[in-house]
């Protein structure tokens, strides 16, 4: 590690992220008949506390984008700021034109890249969806900048274990209801086996008409299998 | 406790052939992180100039950033001198680049092939930190280790040590050439976790640019 | 022109013997010549409208604009030099901006109008620089309600009910005066700009214009926007058939 650390040089006692502090898990995103649906649970951890219940973790970027974020919080409201700011400005040229979801998705990719290049990086991972003259579009990018596009999305452990799903399950015309139940399949997988996901989330949606954000709400769970209530049995000797 | 690190693995396998009027570059469509897949339709591919075309693996992020400096680099040279660079001359700029961030290196493993202002194919090889050499075919990346001695067995190039030096392009024709590729990724996709999905192949020759692309193993 | 040959009216640096900048007082004179501007506050919300004289007939109409966006809920009107004016704009906007990343509010209208008048104010101070030729109107809505200000060359800065700046601002203020403003509504109050815009054109001495207008007010959700165009198009009709039965008379 000498030779990163070498790098820093006389910079080493400036502050930078060397690990987050509240920390949001997955998000999802996938492309549907009308546009991109993204769902996140509203869990905030410090560290394996669960310490806030109410964090909303996607939001609506200018008229035609949805960004969701895993990772620190306090970088994801930063860069929502850094957003807000882009539009902001964009809009005072008062000329019709507005960025698109594409030109959110590369600004966010040179932020993060540019970021990581200081070694002092925006410890996200984030989901950017819209939808712009018909065009659907869904990507994402990385703390380190690593991003790309594709028809379905996932951060963090929904990339172990939603994307099998969705590889299995997706197809190119889900209906709204039909998308929102595969969404609700994964989280409730994330739910069982992510010990950081809570039974809190919402399910976005971004059409041509707009974002809606729905209320939190909560999946139905069923905890009775046997193996929950007797872990030991079958096995004896462990404990 | 988590701790940062700037560069990422993501995989994937380039390989050029060179030949008499024409060139071939490939690089399967494959991206992934550790054992997972992050996605299995991302090009790695990107066409600098007409008959200019590199393929490049290693960090995504890091490929982009120096796809976009040459680009961005072809677009003032187009501006200044009114012409399409030529394939050699990317070689040496692409060298360039690299080794300006000698010591905080893009992690990137490129082959630059296309054709040279004579209309003969050619093909540039490289490191990360930019040292490079013109060749007759190359591989890189990820699964170039059981791509590059096929490649050295069946394409018989004359020595490097040979005196007086002998031309390095290959003796295939095209059509052997690209069927050449799809076989050597094809035995690649089996063995290297980083390689597959869909392989890439773009032909450049004297009629202009072709793409054919061919399905791998998904597992 | 007495000033003219004593010295006094070359610097801004310098008063002169009866307590006079004379550069500011030049400045001011850039405005007056200008096409007239005007903006007026009526119950929900400020309009704005601008006499944009056209320099040439080949030029793209809806070019040179002289409303600006300078947050999400105020705009600006300039009268002078259009380029100095842009200048004027990208200061407010960037002020603005700031007040809105320290405190996470958008800017007061009184604060950003303040902030405005000392930039202007500024430039008349030192030696190396030229006061502005060209006085603004501010318009913006917040939680006080909607605003107009004016900022003038001198760097003075009043809040209005409404004002006028440019050639016919004399006119253009008398007409005001007229209007009933505290129970009109910004629908009715783009009608009565744009008449007076009309009114107080000279056919037969100035150029040809093209009407330029903006509003803040409840119907735009308190956004700074462009008066919709076909709200546009029937204010000009009504403004040129109001000139017509004036005539008529």
């Amino acid at each position: 590690m000498t030779s990163v650390e070498g790098l820093l040089g006389c910079e080493q006692d400036s502050q930078r992220t060397l690990s987050p502090y509240v920390t949001g898990t997955s998000v999802i995103g996938i492309k549907y008949k009308d546009g991109i649906l993204m769902t996140a649970d509203m869990g905030g951890s410090y560290g394996s506390t669960l310490r806030y219940k109410s964090v909303e973790r996607m939001k609506s970027i200018g008229k035609h984008s949805l960004l969701g974020a895993s990772g620190e919080i306090s970088d994801f409201q930063e860069i929502l700021r850094y957003l807000d700011e882009l539009i902001k400005y964009d809009n005072m040229w008062d000329d019709g034109n507005s960025f698109g979801p594409k030109e959110i998705h590369n600004y966010l990719t040179r932020i993060m890249y540019n970021r990581r290049n200081k070694f002092d990086p925006l410890w996200n991972s984030l989901v950017l969806g819209g939808v712009k003259n018909g065009q659907k579009y869904l990507g994402t990018v990385s703390m380190i900048g690593v991003h790309f596009e594709d028809n379905h999305v996932a951060t963090g452990f929904g990339n172990h274990l939603a994307r099998p799903i969705l590889r299995d399950e997706w197809k190119e015309d889900l209906s709204y209801e039909e998308a929102v139940k595969l969404l609700e399949k994964c989280m409730r997988v994330l739910l069982y086996r992510d010990r950081s996901a809570i039974n809190k989330l919402q399910v976005a949606k971004i059409t041509e008409e707009g974002v809606t954000i729905s209320q939190p709400y909560s999946l139905k769970t069923f905890w009775g299998f046997n193996a929950f209530q007797n872990p030991s049995k079958g096995a004896e000797g462990t404990w | 406790m988590a701790r940062f690190s700037p560069y990422d693995n993501n995989g994937g396998t380039c390989v050029a052939i060179a030949g008499a009027d024409y060139c071939v570059i490939a690089a399967d469509t494959r991206m992934s992180t550790g054992y997972s897949i992050l996605t299995r339709d991302y090009s790695k591919i990107c066409k600098l100039a007409d008959k200019c075309l590199l393929a490049s693996s290693g960090f995504q992020a890091d490929v982009r950033a120096l796809q976009k400096v040459l680009s961005s680099r072809h677009l003032v040279y187009q501006h200044q001198h009114n012409k399409q660079m030529s394939c050699p001359a990317m070689g040496q700029l692409l060298s360039n680049t690299l080794y300006y961030k000698r010591f905080f290196p893009y992690y990137a493993f490129n082959v630059l092939g296309g054709l040279d202002s004579e209309g003969k194919g050619c093909v540039f090889t490289y490191d990360a930190v930019g040292s490079y050499e013109r060749v007759g075919y190359s591989a890189q990346g990820s699964g170039s280790t059981l791509i590059m001695p096929v490649l050295d067995n069946q394409l018989k190039s004359p020595s490097p040590l040979l005196l007086p030096a002998k031309d390095a392009v290959t003796p295939l024709s095209e059509n052997e050439a690209v069927d050449l590729v799809k076989d050597v990724f094809a035995s690649a996709t089996e063995r290297d976790i980083y390689t597959g999905d869909r392989v890439e192949i773009v032909i450049v020759n004297a009629e202009g640019i072709r793409r054919e692309y061919i399905e791998l193993r998904k597992d | 022109m007495a000033s003219i040959g004593t010295g006094y009216d070359l610097s801004v640096t310098t008063f002169s013997p009866d307590g006079r900048v004379f550069q500011i007082e030049y400045a001011s004179k850039a405005v007056d010549n200008s096409g007239t501007v005007i903006g007026i506050k009526c119950k929900d919300g400020i309009v704005m409208g601008v006499e944009k004289l056209i320099a040439s007939k080949m030029m793209l109409p809806g070019s040179n604009r002289r409303i600006h966006a300078v947050d999400r809920h105020s705009g600006m009107a300039v009268a002078g030099l259009a380029a100095d004016g842009r200048q004027i704009v990208a200061r407010t906007k960037s002020e603005a901006t700031n007040y809105e990343r320290t405190y996470g509010e958008p800017i007061p209208v009184k604060e950003l109008a303040d902030r405005v008048a000392s930039y202007v104010h500024l430039c008349t101070l030192y030696w190396w620089l030229r006061p502005f030729g060209c006085g603004v109107i501010l318009g913006g809505y917040d939680r006080d309600g909607p605003q107009l200000y004016m900022v003038e060359p001198s760097g003075v800065s009043y809040r209005y009910f409404g004002a006028a700046i440019g050639k016919g601002r004399q006119a253009a203020k008398t007409e005001i005066e007229k209007l009933n403003l505290s129970e009109m509504t910004c629908r009715q109050g783009v009608v009565e700009v744009a008449k007076i815009i009309y009114g107080v054109h000279d056919e037969a001495k100035d150029k040809a214009f093209e009407l330029e207008m903006s509003w803040v007010c409840d119907e735009s959700n308190r956004l700074h926007q462009k008066v919709p165009d076909e709200l546009l198009e029937g204010a000009k009709a009504a403004a040129k058939a109001a000139l017509e039965e004036m005539d008529a008379d």
